[in-house]
């Protein structure tokens, strides 16, 4: 019997990539995992060996050549194929899918588009101050909580880089810090705030309209501190940015509560316009809670590979930039795309109806380690080794810190990188000759 | 049959990612992203039968879920994002490449 303990394990669920794992491994099965959190826990015992997706064409068993034969007839045939997904695997593997994509003239995306593409926009236009977890733990004496769930999503979040954690210069942790929660429902997160603001849904626009004014105080005519501003008085909102300013490093934690919310991008170019305004008077900074663990890995891959961070088209042979033009969703909505690489995420259980249902009717390929909501549909089913489980490679987390996965256990099947380059071979060959 | 009109907040909770991990086709993953939470009072409102099963229906469909009373502001309501909450969000973007997963007008229509 072989027993090995790996220690300093990443987990590849959410986009705090907590790096703490311990993972015993016993014949090459994962026994026990610890310092982790409900969701990453089931998502690495889980990915084993013997819960591989299947190998398959049009329903049947085959072999890996004819798998990447037939993706690859697909793809040549296509006149508009979409490579999407990519925010559960390495960078490495989206690097060969941006040159798979640019081989076959297609159109590239991950679920930022619809998850925090927004902010992604947003940054694009005003720029964001940001920091690392690391400077959020160790410096942090007010966080503010914006249309996010960290307890939910993020379990581990709180006790590892902000509320809970006990830093350099916050070394009592939770009694050092002041924490404000802003919703539009009481949550688990909000529980743990000193301040939950509790607000109507699609006010965030307004609010932080009236924040930024407060902040270089501009008067308000017409309201007064008993006037409700997104459900809440003025007085309140007056109160929080005064708290802002008298924080020696305050820190913007955004959620989805705020990008796919109305006002959408408008609302993150707001926040991150207030939060540089907050630097005339201390330090403030702001951070997207980025779920998928490699979702800004994506991003980042295809900014340096393209230039574009998102919704990117190659149709015209050279790459293209357009949110909600190019986005996957907007594309398989207006029926634009004829095959479909769907790679390390499941749209299928992320997409509204209407573009599952379209995807249904297009030839598709999914490369993903386990069964998903795909699986029983795609024409082309491929197997992968699950990144930081079976193969190594690189992941950004949501503080734009690159962090490297470990291989802990042997996989009967290739990673999500080899998977794009056999394609990618065949796919050349065909377009040479 | 008693039934509210409000709107539709999809959201994360744990209970979801930690059974989506588990297995999307699991009965632990499709009985919590059929779970709507609601505020107590709209909870009372609509008169639940045994099974607090109520119809979700919007502009694009109509999907059947299992209420559960939870401290919350009146006249809003969340489901877990999933296959299912996806049938009842329409194909708008506003041309922004995001769908509206937050903010969609619905009835609650209990099922006695």
């Amino acid at each position: 019997m072989t027993v090995s303990l790996h220690q300093d394990v990443v987990c590849a669920f959410c986009g705090s990539l907590c790096d703490d794992l311990e993972v015993e491994v016993e014949n090459n099965e994962i026994k026990k995992v610890k310092n982790v959190c409900a969701i990453g826990r089931n998502k690495i015992m889980h990915q084993q060996p013997h819960n591989m997706a299947p190998l398959r064409v049009n329903g049947k068993e085959c072999s890996l050549d004819d798998a990447y034969n037939e993706a690859a007839r697909i793809l040549t045939e296509a006149k508009a194929p979409i490579i999407y997904g990519l925010s559960s695997t390495t960078a490495e593997a989206n690097s060969e899918a941006v040159e798979l994509a640019e081989l076959l003239n297609a159109a590239i995306d991950n679920p930022s588009s619809y998850c925090h593409g927004p902010g992604v926009l947003a940054r694009q236009h005003v720029g964001m101050s940001t920091c690392t977890l690391g400077e959020v733990k160790n410096r942090a004496d007010l966080i503010v909580i914006w249309g996010a769930n960290p307890m939910e999503s993020h379990p581990r979040h709180f006790n590892q880089y902000s509320v809970m954690a006990k830093g350099m210069y916050v070394p009592d942790g939770r009694k050092g810090r002041k924490v404000v929660a802003i919703d539009v429902r009481p949550t688990m997160s909000s529980k743990n705030a000193d301040i939950f603001l509790q607000i109507t849904p699609g006010s965030d626009f307004e609010i932080i309209n009236v924040l930024r004014s407060l902040a270089k105080n501009l008067k308000l005519e017409g309201l007064t501190d008993e006037s409700l501003v997104g459900g809440v008085p003025l007085a309140n909102w007056r109160e929080l940015v005064e708290m802002m300013k008298a924080s020696h490093y305050g820190v913007v934690l955004f959620g989805i509560g705020l990008t796919q919310s109305r006002g959408k991008d408008l609302n993150i170019e707001h926040i991150l316009s207030l939060v540089d305004e907050l630097n005339r008077y201390t330090r403030f900074y702001a951070i997207p809670m980025r779920g998928h663990a490699n979702v800004n890995g994506s991003n980042q891959v295809l900014v340096w590979r393209t230039g574009f961070p998102l919704a990117v088209n190659f149709y015209r042979g050279y790459p293209r930039f357009n949110p909600g033009e190019f986005s996957v969703f907007d594309m398989l909505i207006r029926k634009e795309v004829d095959a479909a690489v769907i790679i390390a995420t499941d749209p299928a259980a992320h997409l509204p109806q209407a573009a599952v249902k379209y995807l249904q009717s297009i030839p598709t390929i999914l490369i993903d380690p386990i069964e998903n909501l795909v699986t029983p549909w795609a024409n082309v089913v491929i197997p992968v080794a699950p990144a930081g489980i079976g193969t190594e490679g690189t992941y950004y987390r949501m503080d734009n810190v690159p962090l490297r996965l470990k291989k802990i256990i042997d996989f009967p099947c290739p990673s999500d990188y080899e998977v794009l380059h056999a394609i990618k071979e065949r796919v050349s060959h065909v377009k040479n000759s | 049959m008693n039934s509210i009109e409000g709107l539709l907040i999809t959201v994360r909770t744990g209970r979801q990612g930690a059974a989506m991990e588990k297995g999307k086709f699991s009965a632990e993953y499709i009985k919590e992203i059929s779970t709507l939470v609601i505020n107590p009072e709209d909870f009372s409102s609509l008169g639940l039968g045994s099974e607090k099963k109520a119809i979700l229906k919007s502009h694009s469909a109509e999907i059947t879920v299992t209420c559960q009373s939870v401290e919350g502001p009146k006249g809003i309501f969340f489901l877990p994002l999933g296959p299912l909450a996806n049938m009842v969000i329409d194909g708008e973007t506003n041309g922004t490449g995001v769908p509206n997963y937050k903010g969609i007008p619905v009835s609650v229509t209990a099922v006695k």
